[in-house]
């Protein structure tokens, strides 16, 4: 238990009479690509607001490495290695692709109270900016302003900002959404190369996508864990198939 | 895309460094010229244009770079003028003194305002910024030994370690250009520093910056104090120019004036500020020589250019000129 | 400090507070549903107090000088909803205040031109000219009373407008949810036509009934403009209920705190110094108030609900 990357005990959440996240349990190892699968409204973007701090839970326990982030703001969470990528694309839409990764590079490396040098000019900075663009396919589109990026390549920057920030767990918040299936085809294939350097937390619709990533999945219905095991055992629970998956699997 | 959005990140473009030294080059000649004419009234008018430039500079960083409508800047103007009037009631008129001062000053009242404002935004800030500005005012007018509503005369101009550096006007155009270009190079090498680039992404994305761990509040706050202390210098500046301080430094209206110039010249330029209060303060003035009811005309004209031209007066005439060619 | 002197100023206090709820009644109304930040309100408030002299001179009377500003105000209030606000609605918050800004700057000169500089008196309705005795040694002129009463009564009918009616429960869920109201296919246009009328006929009544017992004069909307900012920040923006507690608690701090600050400083210093300090403390007073209230709570005492 001690060396899991993100230990989530007995979390709850309601919404005035509509409880959306009610005792979830998850526990995700290092490396291990853990995703989490159910309906609409079972309550899998709240529980990634939860764990980034955008969203305060009424109760429980969140332990990342060790530590306990429940107390802490977004920004202090994100300095102890957890990123995130959006549902809806949040790059900084005037930035530079380029721009935009570096400023995840200078939020990870050294001080931003830094006042009169110009900061296109670090090297430092764009060197690693550019590595992670490298990454993810995106390097040859590195001086184009976010907003003309297309969909796909927009989400694939929003992967490079995640890996410029060198995160110890990364929430990916449906990475597919709204990609056409030779775009989500590269994300898988970018998520495949990255699998194991750091652990991640995977939302999805896309169950082709899922089961072709995931260590473990859990089946989160009506904010409750259904189920939770390899994807192998997910597949043959009787629970999940009568809740949720059905016909999809067939 | 509507004003508060420029269309690309800025850049350094050849043009605009053509636009910058052409805009420098001109202020510095302005006193050569101002020679073969009314010397006084054109120095005086010039001043005041490069010192409600490096307010509205002040202003276009906060709303053109950090997406904070700030509706209270002429108090920080405020405070740094009456710093001058105070101090100097007090026998200290020194600029060694009075200036860092006057900015320490306007600072402070930055910081510890924007500890309050930054807390909210949008239409929030815009009004807790007024009323703010609006508070300052209202002190300013309740010092009865500082004047109350009437204002105060300075007993002189800043002197520096004693010497009588403003005591000609053209040493103060000169001085006051100085620090106008201070005030333009120093905001734009901030702009693209490190700083700078957080403060810019916290307009577009605040939730995002926190995401990936920036403590927006406290960037922001940086920012709103260093446009708080360039504020500061403009009301000292404005002080030694004028000789004079009063609470109307400080008026609502004077706060609404420097988003105008801002809007102007172009937002989130910098050198549009400049831009901005030079066109500005001349149109006044023209358009007041013109009748005295120049408000009758000024007035429509700002609706005229918020419903049809986006991108300031530069935008104004480039659409105008589009629709007499297809016309 | 006296008792009745305390008891004088605090229903000065209310009638300032039932006439700043009067004009920030309207301002919320208008941003709470249109999300429109309308500076101009406060030379709405200008106008329904120049109109009332204008239309007394003409008339003679106040009840039909009261009934034709309004009619003017409303009239010249859609006017400005047409030619100019309906086109900002959709804009971002700095174009909304750089135009509603241009119209301040043109109002506040045309009155000039229209009325002159000099500041001009409406008087009191006869009837009501006199002053009453409250209590012994208390007397206190009826017009302001019949301010505070009138102000209390719109805000009643306010109350039961927006919780009893159709178009009330829209500018409910307006307030909150605009984009359903208008998928609900509500002709929101129209709705926004009537609100903005009605926030302006609502500024206009609070500068008529106000006129008698201040001088009329360009630029009289501008402080109270800012004043009912206030009062809709600390109360919530979008809230009714928000604007009337803030704006009596506005009010009421605002004027007795002119009135007795300097006597509550002499209680901690010397009489001199408090004779200087006081008023600048007082003047500050509810910004003092508002920095508070924003540092606890962000959104106001009262936020709009599903508002963040």
């Amino acid at each position: 238990m001690a060396d899991a990357v993100l230990l989530i005990e007995n979390l709850r959440k309601r919404f005035g009479g509509l409880v959306v996240t009610d005792g979830v349990t998850l526990e995700i190892g290092p490396g291990e690509l853990h995703a989490v699968i159910g309906p609409n409204g079972a309550g899998k973007t709240t529980l990634i607001h939860q764990i980034s701090g955008t969203l305060t839970p009424d109760g429980g326990r969140m332990l990342l490495n060790g530590a306990d982030i429940m107390p802490l703001p977004p920004n202090e969470r994100a300095r102890l290695g957890l990123a995130r990528s959006f549902q809806i694309t949040s790059v900084l839409p005037r930035f530079s692709a380029l721009e935009n990764v570096a400023l995840a590079v200078q939020a990870r490396s050294g001080s931003s109270y830094r006042f009169l040098r110009p900061a296109a000019r670090e090297a430092e900075l764009n060197d690693q900016a550019m590595a992670a663009l490298t990454e993810v396919s995106l390097d040859h589109r590195a001086d184009i302003v976010a907003a003309h990026l297309s969909h796909g390549e927009k989400r694939a920057l929003e992967l490079a900002i995640a890996l410029a920030l060198e995160p110890k767990l990364l929430l990916l918040d449906e990475p597919m959404a709204g990609t056409g299936p030779e775009e989500s085809e590269r994300i898988v294939a970018v998520l495949k190369k990255l699998k194991g350097r750091f652990a991640m937390l995977l939302v999805e619709h896309d169950m082709d996508a899922v089961f072709a990533l995931a260590d473990k999945i859990s089946v989160l219905v009506y904010g409750r864990v259904l189920a939770s095991g390899t994807p192998h055992e997910v597949r043959n629970d009787p629970a999940v198939t009568e809740a949720y998956l059905g016909e999809e699997l067939e | 895309m509507s004003m508060l959005a420029p269309a690309m990140p800025v850049r350094r473009s050849a043009r605009t460094e053509i636009a910058v030294a052409a805009i420098f080059i001109a202020l510095a000649l302005v006193p050569f010229a101002a020679a073969y004419g009314a010397q006084g009234y054109i120095l005086s008018l010039f001043v005041r244009v490069m010192v409600f430039a490096i307010a509205a500079l002040a202003v276009d960083f906060l709303c053109g770079f950090g997406g904070l409508i700030t509706f209270g800047h002429a108090a920080f103007i405020g405070l740094g003028a009456y710093t001058v009037a105070i101090a100097g009631a007090h026998g200290v008129t020194d600029m060694a003194i009075t200036l860092p001062l006057a900015i320490l000053v306007s600072a402070l009242f930055a910081y510890v305002t924007g500890t309050i404002c930054l807390r909210t935004s949008g239409v929030y800030f815009i009004m807790i910024t007024l009323a703010f500005g609006q508070m300052a005012y209202f002190i300013a007018g309740s010092l009865a030994p500082y004047g109350g509503d009437d204002g105060i005369t300075l007993p002189a101009r800043s002197t520096l370690f004693g010497l009588a550096v403003f005591k000609d006007d053209r040493a103060l155009y000169y001085v006051t250009l100085g620090f106008l270009a201070g005030a333009y190079f120093l905001l734009r090498a901030v702009v693209y520093s490190r700083f700078g680039r957080v403060f810019r992404g916290a307009r577009e994305n605040p939730t995002r910056m926190a995401t990936i761990g920036f403590d927006v509040f406290r960037y922001q706050r940086i920012g709103y104090v260093i446009a708080g202390a360039l504020g500061g210098l403009a009301g000292f500046l404005l002080a030694n120019a004028t000789e004079f301080v009063s609470p109307a430094y400080m008026s609502w209206q004077r706060s609404g004036e420097l988003i105008i110039m801002v809007i102007f010249g172009g937002l989130g330029t910098l050198y549009g500020a400049i831009v901005g209060a030079a066109s500005f303060l001349l149109l006044e003035e023209v358009l007041a020589g013109f009748t005295e009811n120049w408000k009758l005309i000024f007035g429509p004209l700002l609706v005229l250019i918020v419903l049809f031209a986006r991108g300031g007066m530069v935008g104004l005439v480039t659409s105008i000129k589009a629709r007499l060619t297809r016309g | 400090m006296s008792f009745t002197l305390f008891i004088v100023q605090t229903l000065n206090g209310l009638q300032f507070g039932v006439l700043l709820f009067l004009i920030a009644a309207g301002l919320t109304l208008v941003f709470g549903v249109m999300d429109f930040i309308n500076l101009a309100h406060g030379v709405q408030y200008m106008l329904g107090a120049y109109l009332a002299v204008m239309f007394y001179a003409l008339t003679g009377s106040f009840v039909l000088a009261l009934i034709l500003a309004l009619i003017a105000a409303l009239a010249f209030g859609l006017l400005l909803e047409f030619t100019v606000f309906r086109h900002l609605y959709d804009r971002d918050h700095l174009e909304q205040v750089i135009a509603t800004f241009g119209i301040i700057i043109f109002l506040n000169q045309a009155v000039k031109v229209v009325w002159g500089a000099a500041p001009l008196n409406l008087p009191i309705p006869e009837a009501l000219a006199g002053t009453v005795q409250l209590m012994p040694g208390l007397v206190y002129p009826v017009w302001r009373l019949v301010i505070i009463a009138s102000g209390l009564i719109v805000a009643l009918m306010l109350y039961l407008l927006v919780s009893r009616t159709r178009v009330g429960m829209l500018v409910r869920a307006g307030a909150t949810h605009a984009r359903i109201v208008s998928a609900l296919g509500v002709d929101i246009r129209r709705l926004f036509m009537i609100v903005f009328g009605f926030g302006t006929m609502l500024a206009a009544f609070a500068g008529v009934m106000i006129a008698p017992i201040l001088s009329v004069e360009p630029g009289m909307g501008d402080s109270v403009l800012i004043l009912a900012f206030v009062v809709i920040v600390i109360g919530g923006i979008g809230s009714m209920r928000g604007a009337f507690m803030a704006a009596l608690l506005i009010g009421l701090v605002d004027t007795l705190g002119r009135s007795f600050m300097i006597d509550i400083l002499r209680l901690v210093m010397p009489p001199s110094p408090a004779r200087t300090v006081g008023p600048a403390i007082a003047s500050m007073l509810i910004y003092v108030l508002m920095a508070l209230v924003l540092y606890f709570r962000p959104a106001g005492l009262f936020p709009a609900k599903g508002r963040s």
